[in-house]
């Protein structure tokens, strides 16, 4: 077969990248070679549109153990010679083809990345986005991917203990499923994803190879349009029982400390593991192909380098102990086979039956070696303009109770605030009885670290409606609104790890939403201290009719010291006083209310001011640890009402508000100050003796405070017209998308 | 009352279940790998668990391969001598399918899987809140089975609201008559589907588990 520029386009390399090949090897590839380029290099492995901006974000310093990027996942200090592992990453592009097993194999593949290292996963978050939920295109693939991931998680037996979901047109046809793995371990016992050692053997662990998956990563990186559905193949099957006896023996075989590299077999599967581990050691390997365990017989050498059948793990062991490493695998009843070895020539040299197939430099394949970064043009979008024309007084404020009250009823249900307990009923949430957000709700989610006497608050977050209307402060609310859910749970946030999903990067106003959305993420990171240990980037999330909003989900990590300093969201008893913390702003921009109600889509970013933001958190966190107040709970979507409907959810717990005595009238319209979304507010309780110290600290701290009103038995009444019991609210809450679904 | 733990490859309440047992009801615990026979250190005064989990990965019938695992034919054994078993979830399914317990749990009926605080009772507990999670929970007999069930006290749970009231409304997964656990005629093996493992922790807000052990005998 003559290998040509077509052949390059057709594996999805362009022109220039086949050039640029040749000029490495020195030589024209024959196909296999090309296809381990095409895999290596596309934007899924490569980072190839994206490194030159990520390497903007802070990633290092603070607690964190490993660079960012260098391992399978980020490694950060917990205390007490503890190690926190976690990342996030998409499997967008799987999930649109095949809800299920797309969402699922995203859960399995994330998992890997945290044990591969050492770490035992003990909590998993995601973060999804659909279309209307009123579609029936949106229904199935909702439940096709709630059920992948509790098919997957839990079987596999880690809590899935947060999360979000979103529905917005603009996913109508791309859907997001963002899985993120939170693991924990001994600091110092990290497995890195390195191969070292002339003449140490390369095994291979777990399930078979077979022709699932060929191609994902580089269909990760294609449009996905209507022919992508003929592709089906290129989705893989998931198999979770595998995995959870994959993790039990890579954890046990681990403490033999035979083990002297590990990464396991994801995107471009044993291409990808051989390559980035060579580079990373500066070595090479032989490998055997023929001797790799398969499911089907006669595969090509290029079929079994570029599989992305799950479950799997390279490793390399030291030489005459393999004995040790086999002994485990057996006892789990995990096959495992030694493929090949380490050399000293930088080379990876494939054999298939002793015939030489591929050699290339592992160097050349990977990021950071001969992979190509591109500089990408990038335009302000158009639509900018008719963010620009919003004036709030253009729309009508709200003038009576009645309308007011109609206004949260309909809020109340819309399916991005409503209760999402038809998704995470779905979960096993609690498996490894550590959960401590079940009966005792927080901000972000509160997992017990076990054995290490602290616990971690964990959340994902991501308003990309805000990121849309303005790409660089709504990356920074992204990271202010993870952070401030940390610091509402009592915890300190230490680091991020992100997953950016966005559209076709070849379009300069896509690729400006993700330059801007970057460079507000990392001025974000740098003000809380919070750097970015690594994550993924998901373009090409795009369809005829345009992209998805910019989407950079951020997971946030946070530690508490001692699991007495957790702070929850709900009311706790009839009488406290219901404080709201931070300005008041006259601001409706791009709230729910505005956006789903009045049915206004363009419209800025809501306020933002870092400095402010950063004041309020360290103030929360504070009076927190002195353990001055009953219960802290952020505003976010659906504004200040919907809050303190959330706050009294839990204990069906009702609040009395007098606006009119607190509003203030002549800046504040009546909209804003119940449904605008305003960033860096909090609402807390304190007990009714605890007022003046608030305010003295307050004062003190310059944090504006504004008294609410009190704590009721259930009734809610706002500005002295009761608006029933909060139990008949919680129905409605809970009930909405349900309704919607059955 | 010494404890064994069984673990299967995909059983994955097991540690929890140890925690549980050691920490919060300070008792001593064997874990007892599933393709072992022996259960050296427990004698019939003692109790084996099996754990929740997908021990055999379920994908047939849930239990339906566990229960020829070289362990289970000796938690069998020592079943008929009269040793106490309790399954929980995957366990009560394991009991089910190996003939300890009568009846089947079949798929919920909603089709879903299903992880949330519910509310059991019996007689002497009272409205206890005990999560549960599971795909395949709902208890199914044929009418005799269940009469004869009710007849001899058999049925150690029932689903139930948080006041007590045994309705429709409060059964998670369809299960015949509001069944979330039942015991053997001679009252030495327990099932049931709600996890009280995962409720004995002060930390976590839920200490209700541990009622669910002593009504069993099993503190």
């Amino acid at each position: 077969m003559e290998i040509t520029v077509k052949t390059a386009q057709e594996l999805r390399l362009t022109a220039d990248e086949f050039e640029l090949i040749k000029q490495k090897l020195g030589r024209t590839p024959n196909f296999t070679e090309l296809c381990t380029f095409s895999a290596m290099w596309s934007e899924h492995c490569s980072y190839k549109n994206s490194i030159k901006w990520l390497k903007t974000l802070p990633r290092s310093g603070g607690r964190m153990l490993v660079a960012a990027g260098e391992e399978n996942a980020g490694l950060m200090d917990m205390g007490n010679g503890w190690g926190v592992v976690f990342k996030i990453e998409s499997h967008n592009h799987p999930s649109t083809i095949e809800p299920f097993q797309g969402a699922a194999t995203g859960v399995g593949g994330i998992q890997r990345d945290i044990f591969t290292m050492g770490a035992r996963p003990i909590a998993s978050l995601n973060s999804l986005r659909f279309g209307n939920l009123k579609d029936k295109k949106t229904q199935r693939l909702l439940s096709g991917v709630v059920k992948g991931i509790g098919h997957y998680g839990n079987c596999f037996g880690v809590p899935t203990v947060g999360g979000e979901v979103y529905f917005e047109e603009c996913y109508h046809t791309n859907p997001l499923v963002n899985a993120m793995s939170v693991g924990i371990m001994k600091a110092d016992k990290m497995v890195s994803a390195t191969a070292k050692g002339k003449g140490n053997p390369v095994i291979y662990v777990g399930s078979a190879t077979g022709k699932d998956g060929i191609g994902g990563a580089s269909f990760a990186s294609a449009n996905i349009t209507e022919e992508s559905t003929e592709e089906l193949p290129a989705v893989q099957v998931g198999d979770p029982f595998q995995e959870k006896k994959l993790l039990e023996a890579c954890l046990e075989v681990i403490e033999t400390g035979a083990v002297v590299g590990m990464q396991d077999m994801g995107a471009a599967g044993i291409i990808c593991s051989t390559a980035e581990m060579s580079a990373k050691g500066e070595v090479g390997m032989r490998i055997d192909l023929d001797k790799v365990p398969t499911r089907q017989k006669n595969m090509k050498a290029w079929e079994l380098l570029l599989s992305e059948s799950q479950e799997r793990m390279l490793m390399v062991v030291e030489k005459g102990r393999e004995q040790e490493v086999i002994d485990v695998f057996e006892k789990w009843d995990l096959s495992c086979s030694t493929i090949g070895e380490v050399t000293d020539d930088g080379l990876l040299k494939f054999y298939m039956n002793e015939n030489l197939e591929a050699t290339i430099p592992a160097y050349e394949l990977v990021l950071g070696g001969g992979a190509p970064q591109y500089t990408r043009e990038y335009a302000e979008p158009k639509y900018f303009e008719k963010i620009n024309e919003f004036k709030i007084d253009d729309v009508k404020d709200i003038h009576s109770n009645n309308e007011l009250k109609l206004v949260a009823e309909k809020l109340i249900q819309l399916p991005n605030i409503a209760s999402k307990r038809w998704v995470y009923t779905q979960y096993d949430s609690m498996v490894g009885a550590a959960n401590t957000s079940t009966n005792a709700p927080s901000d972000a989610a509160v997992v017990l670290a076990k054995g290490t006497g602290k616990a971690l608050a964990i959340t994902t977050d991501c308003n990309s409606k805000y990121v849309f209307a303005n790409p660089y402060v709504g990356g920074m609310i992204a990271v202010a609104e993870a952070a401030r859910n940390i610091v509402c749970s009592g915890g300190e946030p230490i680091g991020v790890t992100n997953c950016l999903n966005f559209g076709n990067p070849y379009n300069p106003e896509v690729y400006y939403q993700f330059v801007k959305a970057v460079t507000g993420m990392g001025d974000a990171c740098k003000k809380f201290n919070t750097p970015v240990t690594g994550g993924n980037v998901s373009f090409y999330n795009q369809n005829p009719e345009g992209p998805v909003y910019p989407t950079p989900t951020i997971g946030m990590v946070g530690v508490l010291d001692n699991i007495e300093n957790k702070m929850t969201l709900d009311f706790k008893k009839e009488g406290d006083i219901i404080l709201l913390l931070g300005k008041q702003q006259n601001d409706i921009a791009s709230s729910e209310y505005l956006h789903k109600i009045l049915n206004i889509e363009y419209s800025p970013a809501p306020h933002f001011d870092i400095n402010e933001e950063f004041q309020l958190q360290q103030f929360v966190s504070n009076i927190i640890k002195e353990k001055l107040i009953e219960s802290a709970h952020d505003i976010s979507e659906g504004g200040l009402l919907i809050t303190l409907l959330e706050k009294g959810f839990n204990k069906n717990l009702g609040f009395n508000v007098i606006s009119n005595e607190v509003r203030n009238l002549s800046d504040i319209r009546n909209d804003a100050f119940w449904f605008g979304e305003a960033q860096s507010r909090i609402v807390i309780t304190v007990k009714e003796g605890r007022m003046k110290e608030i305010e003295d600290k307050c004062k003190a701290s310059n944090i504006s405070i504004t008294k609410l009103g009190t704590v009721t038995s259930n009734a809610i009444i706002i500005d002295e017209n009761n608006w029933g019991s909060i139990i008949d609210w919680k129905e409605k809450y809970d009930t909405a998308i349900e309704k919607i679904l059955n | 009352m010494k404890f064994g733990v069984v673990v299967f490859p995909g059983s994955n309440c097991d540690r929890d279940m140890q925690d549980a047992l050691q920490h919060d009801l300070n008792k001593e615990v064997i874990m007892l790998w599933h393709k072992n026979k022996s259960l050296e250190g427990l004698s019939t005064n003692d109790c084996i668990v099996l754990p929740g989990g997908f021990s055999y990965g379920d994908y047939l019938r849930c239990g339906a391969i566990a229960r020829f695992s070289p362990m289970m034919q000796s938690v069998i054994e020592f079943a008929n001598k009269g040793g106490k078993v309790l399954g929980v979830c995957n366990g009560f399914q394991i009991l089910c399918e190996s003939g300890l317990l009568p009846g089947v749990l079949l798929q919920n009926a909603h089709q879903q899987f299903v992880c949330k605080n519910i509310f059991i009772k019996n007689e002497v507990t009272g409205a206890l809140k005990i999560p549960v999670a599971h795909g395949d929970g709902r208890y199914f007999a044929n009418d005799n089975l269940l009469n004869e069930l009710q007849k001899n006290n058999q049925i150690i749970f029932n689903y139930c609201d948080e006041n007590g009231n045994i309705n429709t409304a409060s059964n998670p997964n369809g299960a015949a008559r509001n069944i979330a656990g039942i015991r053997n005629k001679t009252g030495n093996v327990f099932g049931m589907m709600p996890h009280p493992e995962r409720a004995t922790s002060k930390t976590l807000n839920n200490i209700d588990g541990i009622k669910v052990f002593e009504y069993l005998g099993l503190n």
